[in-house]
Parts: C-alpha cells; sequence; structure tokens
C-alpha cells in the first residue's frame, strides 16, 4: 500500500524539485507539513489584519489599534479568546455532523497549500495535476458548510447552508473554465509550470514578455468574481447574509468550532489570490521579462540564491496581499446581491464569456 | 432607471468613493488616551455654588425626573440695628442630585434664580455602583472648581443691570452733590453782596452735564478696553468719567476764582463699605476656629468669608488714612476658575462705586490690593497644591484648576509684595 501511494507520488510529481525534499523520507514530510500548516495560520492571519485595517480605514474608522503594534495582533487576541469560549451545541443538533462540519470546512484550505507555488523551489509538491487538485480540494469546503448548516438545526443555518450550496451552482463552472483556458495555453496542469509556461509567453510575433493576465483579462475577472462567490466574500455573502440570516451557517457555532470557520473564510481568500497570482499574475516574477536577482534557470525563475528565494516569495506574497486588498474594497464598496442575482450573471453572463475565452484563446494557441 | 453613463461607471465611481476615503484622516477619536475636544459649554455634570443657594426649592419643583432632594433649616438672624427685627434664614444642609435618575434637561440649571447651579464640561463621573451616581453636597462644591468662567458679553451688548445700576446710583449722587456745592457757593456768595444770579452766573455742574453729553474721557475708555471690557461698558463708563472730570475742572475753576471751598467734597473720607475686598478668599483663622466648634463646613466658610472681608476692608481703611488719598475701587477681575468671584462681583456691584470712581481717579493707585495684581500666565499651575490634593484623592481636572487658582493667587501675592518692598 505505502508502495502504491509512493510510486503514485513520483508518477504525478513533475520536474522541478521542492527545496522541502531532503534525503530522509520522515524529514522531507515534516518539513512539508510544517510548511503547509505555517502558510496555512500565519499568512490568513495577516490577510485578515490587512482587512481589518482597510475596511476600517475606508470606513473613516481606525480598525484595530489595541492589540499589538497598530493591532496587528488583533487576530491572535481574537483567536485566544475563541478557544476560551464555551463550546455550544444545541440540543437539537446532529451533533457529530455539527462537530465534523468545520473540520471539513477548514482541512480543504490546509491541503490547497500543499500545491500553491510561493517561490522559486518553495513548495511541498509540484503535482502535474496541480490546477486539478487546487480545484477539485476547494470545492469541499462547500460540503463543510452544507454539513454545518444542515446539522444546526436551526432555520437560519440552513437557509445559509443550502444558499451557499446554490452558489456552488453558480460559480463552480465559470471558476473552471477559466481555469481550464489557463491550462490550455500553458499546456500544463502543474501550478509550476504555469509560472515557468508565463515567463516563457510572448505576445505573438514580438519578445515582450507578458502574463496570462493581458491576453485572458476576461478570464481573470471571471476567476476573481468567480473566487468571490466561493469565497461567500461581499457582494456574494448571501450565505452569511447578517442582516437576514442572523450569521447564515455560523449562526449556531461558537468558541473554536467558529474561529475554524472564519479561518476557512481568511484562508480561502488567500488561496484563491494565491491560485490567480499563479495563473494569471506571474507567480514569483516582479515585472514581466524581469529575472529574480541571482536566477538563472528557465526565464529567470529557477535555480536561485537564497536571495532570489526570498525576492520571490516577497513577491508572492505581496501579490496575495494586493488582490486580498482589491476583494476588501470590493467588500466595502458594492452591496450584497440576491441569490438569484449571482445565478442570473453566472449563467448568463459569465459561463458564455468563459467559453468563448476558451475558444478563443485554443484558437489563438492552436493558429500561433 | 433613465441613466446617460454607460453601464459599470456606477461600479467604479462606488470604487472611487471607497479608496479616497482610504486616504482621509480618520474619525476616530482616541478617547481614553486623548480628551475629546468638547465645545466649552457641554452639559457634563451639574455642579452646585453652594454658597448661592437659598433654598427656594425651585430646581428641586422644576425638575422632570425629581432627581433634586434638598433639606433645610431656618436660622435666626439677629437685627442689624438696633431695635430692629430679627429675620429668618434658611441654610442648606443636604442638595443631592440623582445622576442616575438625571436626564440633563439642564432645567433646573435654568430656572436656578440665584446662578447656585451650573452646567461643568466634566464627563467622567461613571460607577460600577449606581449608589455612587448620587452627588451629595461636597462633591457638586467640587464639580464647581471645574465650571469654566461665562462667556464674555457680546459686543454691542445691553450692559449688565448691576453696572448701569451702579452707573445711575453714582450719576445721581454727583448731581446730588453739585446742588450741595451751588448752594455752598450761593451762601459764600451772598455775604460778598454780589448780585447773586443764580442762573446766569458761573457754570454748574448739571450745565456741564448737558452740553457734554456725548463726550467721552480718551484715556478712561483706552484703559477699559485694555482691561478686556466689553465697547459698550467702556465708553459708558468714560462718559461718566468725562463728565466727572469736567465737573471736577469748573469746580477747580470756581476755587481758583476765589469761592468757598468745600471741604467734604475735596477728600471724601473712604468709608467701610466703600472699600471693595476681592470675594471668595476666607479668612483661615476663623475658618478653622469655626470647625474647631463643630459648625458645618458651609457656616464655617461663610462665616471666614465674612471675616475676611471685614479684616480687609479694616486694613484697606486705614491703609486709605495713611495715605491720606481716596483708594480707587477696584474691579474684581475674574478669575477663570472661580466665578464664585464675579457672581460676588456681581452681588457687591450696587454698592460698588466700580469703574466710574476707578475712572475718575486721575492720580496712580497709591496701594496695591489682591484684585488689582493681574497676572500673566493662565496656563500655570501651583504644583504643591496639584500634588497635595492629587495625594487628597481628587481627580486629575479640579486639582489642577485649584492649583491654577492657587498659583494665581500666589503670584498676586508675590506681586503685591515686591510693590511693597519698592
Amino acid at each position: 500500500m505505502t508502495d502504491l501511494v509512493l510510486d503514485q507520488a513520483v508518477t504525478f510529481a513533475a520536474q522541478s524539485a521542492s527545496l522541502l525534499t531532503f534525503d530522509s523520507f520522515v524529514l522531507s514530510v515534516a518539513a512539508k507539513i510544517v510548511f503547509a500548516l505555517g502558510l496555512f495560520f500565519v499568512v490568513p492571519l495577516v490577510g485578515g489584519y490587512l482587512e481589518h485595517k482597510v475596511m476600517g480605514r475606508m470606513q473613516n474608522r481606525r480598525g484595530p489599534v489595541e492589540a499589538g503594534p497598530f493591532g496587528s495582533l488583533q487576530l491572535v487576541a481574537d483567536g485566544i479568546k475563541f478557544i476560551q469560549k464555551e463550546d455550544v451545541i444545541p440540543r437539537a443538533a446532529d451533533k457529530w455532523v455539527f462537530a465534523a462540519a468545520p473540520g471539513v470546512a477548514l482541512v480543504p484550505g490546509m491541503l490547497i497549500f500543499l500545491v500553491i507555488p510561493l517561490g522559486p523551489g518553495v513548495f511541498a509538491l509540484d503535482l502535474e495535476l496541480g490546477l486539478f487538485y487546487a480545484l477539485a480540494i476547494s470545492s469541499i469546503s462547500v460540503l463543510g458548510i452544507l454539513m454545518g448548516g444542515w446539522a444546526s438545526a436551526n432555520k437560519f443555518s440552513l437557509i445559509g447552508g443550502l444558499r451557499a450550496g446554490g452558489q456552488l451552482i453558480a460559480y463552480e463552472l465559470p471558476l473552471i473554465l477559466a481555469a481550464i483556458t489557463v491550462a490550455v495555453q500553458a499546456g500544463t496542469l502543474s501550478l509550476v509550470g504555469i509560472v515557468e509556461a508565463q515567463s516563457m509567453f510572448m505576445l505573438p510575433g514580438t519578445d515582450i514578455n507578458v502574463w496570462y493576465v493581458f491576453p485572458q483579462i476576461v478570464g481573470f475577472a471571471i476567476f476573481f468574481i468567480a473566487a468571490m462567490a466561493e469565497l461567500s466574500r461581499p457582494p456574494f455573502d448571501m450565505p452569511i447574509a447578517d442582516s437576514e440570516l442572523v450569521f447564515g451557517y455560523m449562526t449556531e457555532y461558537t468558541g473554536i468550532k467558529f474561529a475554524m470557520f472564519l479561518l476557512t473564510e481568511y484562508g480561502g481568500m488567500i488561496i484563491m489570490s494565491a491560485l490567480m497570482v499563479v495563473l494569471y499574475l506571474g507567480g514569483w516574477q516582479l515585472l514581466p521579462g524581469v529575472p529574480l536577482p541571482g536566477c538563472d534557470g528557465a526565464g529567470g525563475l529557477f535555480d536561485c540564491g537564497w536571495l532570489g528565494t526570498l525576492a520571490g516569495v516577497g513577491i508572492t506574497i505581496g501579490k496575495i496581499m494586493a488582490l486580498v486588498f482589491v476583494m476588501v474594497w470590493l467588500r466595502v464598496a458594492y452591496p450584497r446581491l440576491r441569490e438569484d442575482q449571482l445565478q442570473r450573471m453566472a449563467w448568463i453572463v459569465m459561463v458564455p464569456l468563459a467559453l468563448l475565452n476558451l475558444a478563443v484563446v485554443t484558437v489563438a494557441k492552436v493558429v500561433f | 432607471m433613465a441613466t446617460t453613463s454607460p453601464p459599470g461607471v456606477g461600479l467604479l465611481k462606488g470604487l472611487g468613493v471607497t479608496i479616497k476615503h482610504l486616504f482621509k484622516q480618520p474619525a476616530t477619536q482616541m478617547y481614553p488616551k486623548q480628551r475629546p475636544d468638547l465645545p466649552p459649554r457641554t452639559r457634563g455634570v451639574i455642579a452646585l455654588m453652594d454658597e448661592n443657594c437659598t433654598v427656594c426649592m425651585l430646581c428641586s419643583r422644576e425638575c422632570p425626573d425629581w432627581c433634586i432632594y434638598i433639606d433645610s433649616h431656618k436660622e435666626t438672624v439677629p437685627p442689624a440695628k438696633e431695635g430692629g427685627r430679627a429675620r429668618t434664614r434658611n441654610v442648606l444642609d443636604r442638595f443631592a442630585i440623582d445622576f442616575s435618575l438625571c436626564m440633563y434637561c439642564g432645567i433646573c440649571v435654568e430656572v436656578c434664580p440665584f446662578d447656585a447651579l451650573w452646567w461643568s464640561p466634566e464627563f467622567e463621573y461613571a460607577e460600577y455602583d449606581m449608589g455612587k451616581l448620587l452627588h451629595e453636597k461636597d462633591k457638586l462644591r467640587e464639580w464647581m472648581d471645574t465650571v469654566p468662567a461665562p462667556p464674555m458679553l457680546e459686543e454691542g451688548a445691553v450692559a449688565p443691570a448691576e453696572v448701569t445700576d451702579a452707573i445711575a446710583k453714582k450719576e445721581k449722587e454727583l448731581e446730588a452733590e453739585a446742588e450741595k456745592q451751588r448752594e455752598a457757593s450761593a451762601a459764600a456768595e451772598a455775604p460778598k453782596g454780589k448780585a447773586a444770579d443764580s442762573g446766569g452766573g458761573a457754570p454748574k455742574k448739571a450745565d456741564v452735564e448737558v452740553k457734554g453729553a456725548g463726550e467721552i474721557d480718551q484715556e478712561t475708555f483706552d484703559k477699559l478696553i485694555a482691561e478686556g471690557k466689553s465697547e459698550r461698558i467702556a465708553r459708558s463708563k468714560a462718559k461718566a468719567a468725562w463728565v466727572r472730570k469736567e465737573k471736577e475742572r469748573l469746580r477747580a475753576e470756581q476755587e481758583a476764582a476765589g469761592g468757598d471751598e468745600d471741604g467734604d467734597d475735596a477728600a471724601p473720607k473712604p468709608q467701610a463699605a466703600k472699600v471693595e475686598v476681592e470675594a471668595g478668599q476666607i479668612d483661615q483663622e476663623t475658618y478653622d476656629k469655626l470647625i474647631e466648634e463643630g459648625k458645618s463646613e458651609r457656616m464655617a466658610r461663610a462665616k471666614a468669608k465674612a471675616a475676611y472681608v471685614r479684616k480687609e476692608r479694616a486694613r484697606l481703611t486705614a491703609e486709605q488714612d495713611g495715605a491720606g488719598s481716596d483708594g480707587s475701587a477696584d474691579e474684581p477681575e475674574a478669575a477663570a476658575a472661580e466665578p464664585a468671584a464675579e457672581d460676588a462681583a456681581a452681588d457687591d456691584a450696587a454698592a460698588d462705586d466700580e469703574g466710574a470712581d476707578e475712572a475718575g481717579d486721575d492720580e496712580p493707585a497709591p496701594k496695591q490690593k489682591v484684585a488689582d495684581v493681574h497676572v500673566e500666565g493662565t496656563g500655570e499651575i501651583d504644583q504643591e497644591t496639584f500634588d497635595k490634593l492629587i495625594a487628597e484623592g481628587k481627580s486629575e481636572r479640579i486639582a489642577r484648576s485649584k492649583a491654577k487658582a492657587a498659583w494665581v493667587r500666589k503670584e498676586k501675592q508675590r506681586l503685591i509684595d515686591e510693590g511693597g518692598d519698592a
């Protein structure tokens, strides 16, 4: 059994090696787990702090100011508070499903961090099927939300959960169609491969290197909107809708379980932003056609020294935070849509546009 | 939905609005760290000037919440003159406002006819125990130290009744004086056998007054303006001063012409009532004695105050006698933290010759008195007093304002001492 798993891992692993792979199998696994978990528990906190601060300033407030320097430890303080709180399970709730739901929502977020490349060699695993894996896993979170909504034995939770399920029907198809288009253009499903392909992509007939966001601006917009819908972020926060559904599927959750749902949301923002950075914004490339310092591999993105590696990670995180900023900006600016408006927009506008985008990119790929 | 802009522009506009606010200064007030910038007349807490309270019960009756509790007893005041009638007076025993009931309508402050209730901008008196929101007399008196001085009169506003009354009174006095003088001069002229033509003789004071109704004494006017009086008051006082000077001049002319001199007019003896003493001070000795005798603090304070005024008057009168000239009656200045002083000044204004006398006094004032001294630097505090009050557990605000007042007092004393040495 172990051999089979190992074989498969070897089969699906792509050409580029992770910096976290050591001679010892156990050490490698431990390093990768620490890497993914560390990312999952730290970067979302940074994103959450950014959201608090940006949202505050946009609303003429200051945001958190007390906990830590400039309030930067507010989310840590919140986490400690959540842990201290009583863990209440409603009497009518389906106890086991209710308890498992936050975990089901949370774990896929951790798993996606395994394949997301942050810099040259800075990733746990470079799967051949990386993009497929990421999209497949990320949809599992909705199952956790549905479970929580159903098991809470609360009408608001139930409606929230069902809305989350309904929303899935709206955003999943455009999201996948937009992602497929990138895979078509790159010719690979490996996330590292897509970054590499972007650094090699020249505008037809010239030697100007551009990222995929330029030929696929429509696809990028569709992916962005669909990602916001998947994360239940405003203006697509109908499953939570605190003005009508109390707090949607999270209504009955308290303490650490509630914190897990929140962490899922912040982690989801980071994951989706990271996927967009990898698919459309050139990964750890600073500017199109600009190699990192000390890197002499393909496209100036690989075989870097420690300086180039650190710079690459910094650039990726910076791009992720920029996208998180845009998400917060949209959240502050726009009111919540209705569920049917999202469905209408997804099926009448986004799906046809995504199909058109796919067709055009495919034809162009064959022609040029 | 007739819209002229292409679709999507509204969405971008929304983004523009939010991004603009990102770079604006937040509206947040960092309250516990920074005190809020409150308007000066903020209604924070109600302060009691218990010396002014006559137990008329108006506030208590008008209070919509019935949150003002007043107890008092009657005291018999012995007759002021021999054979007079003894009078009764209400003495305040308890005055409490229950701020857990108060709705801060301010009707009590409005309705108080004796300016015993004031609004203070202090607001940090929340308690964990509701009962502690019942502020008794002592606490309400402490809030009094945080009441800001009343606002200046508007330019062109009608002068306060006390001031106009005082001016009118002085004018009447002068008229009476002129009448007396006329009679005296007539009496002096008669023996000389001249045709006493009182109508067409030397100009009389009453005539002068009529002639020069519009003129003002520029010197007095400038001085009063410099002291921060409103233009209106300065003008009317300066007018009175001019009239007085003119009369003085004419009288001197008459005297020079060989008329009989009226000795009483030339150097009027200062009377005790004429000497102005800064109110608000107390005679510590008397105060301590009374407290020892078991009197209430209020009683002791009031009596000590009276004792202080008496002593001070005696002292000043003696000084004036020594100097042989009429000391200028002073205008009590309004100490920022002590509206009490102003209040008392207003009460005394009727008996006080005030600016009129002051303005007429041309020679430099020979002696300085406490209220005469102007102290610069309103922001300074007396550290010693401040530390003491803090140690006694007073709030910082109260300690600061009292220390400020203490500093002003000390500074004045210092200046007087210096002047005495010189």
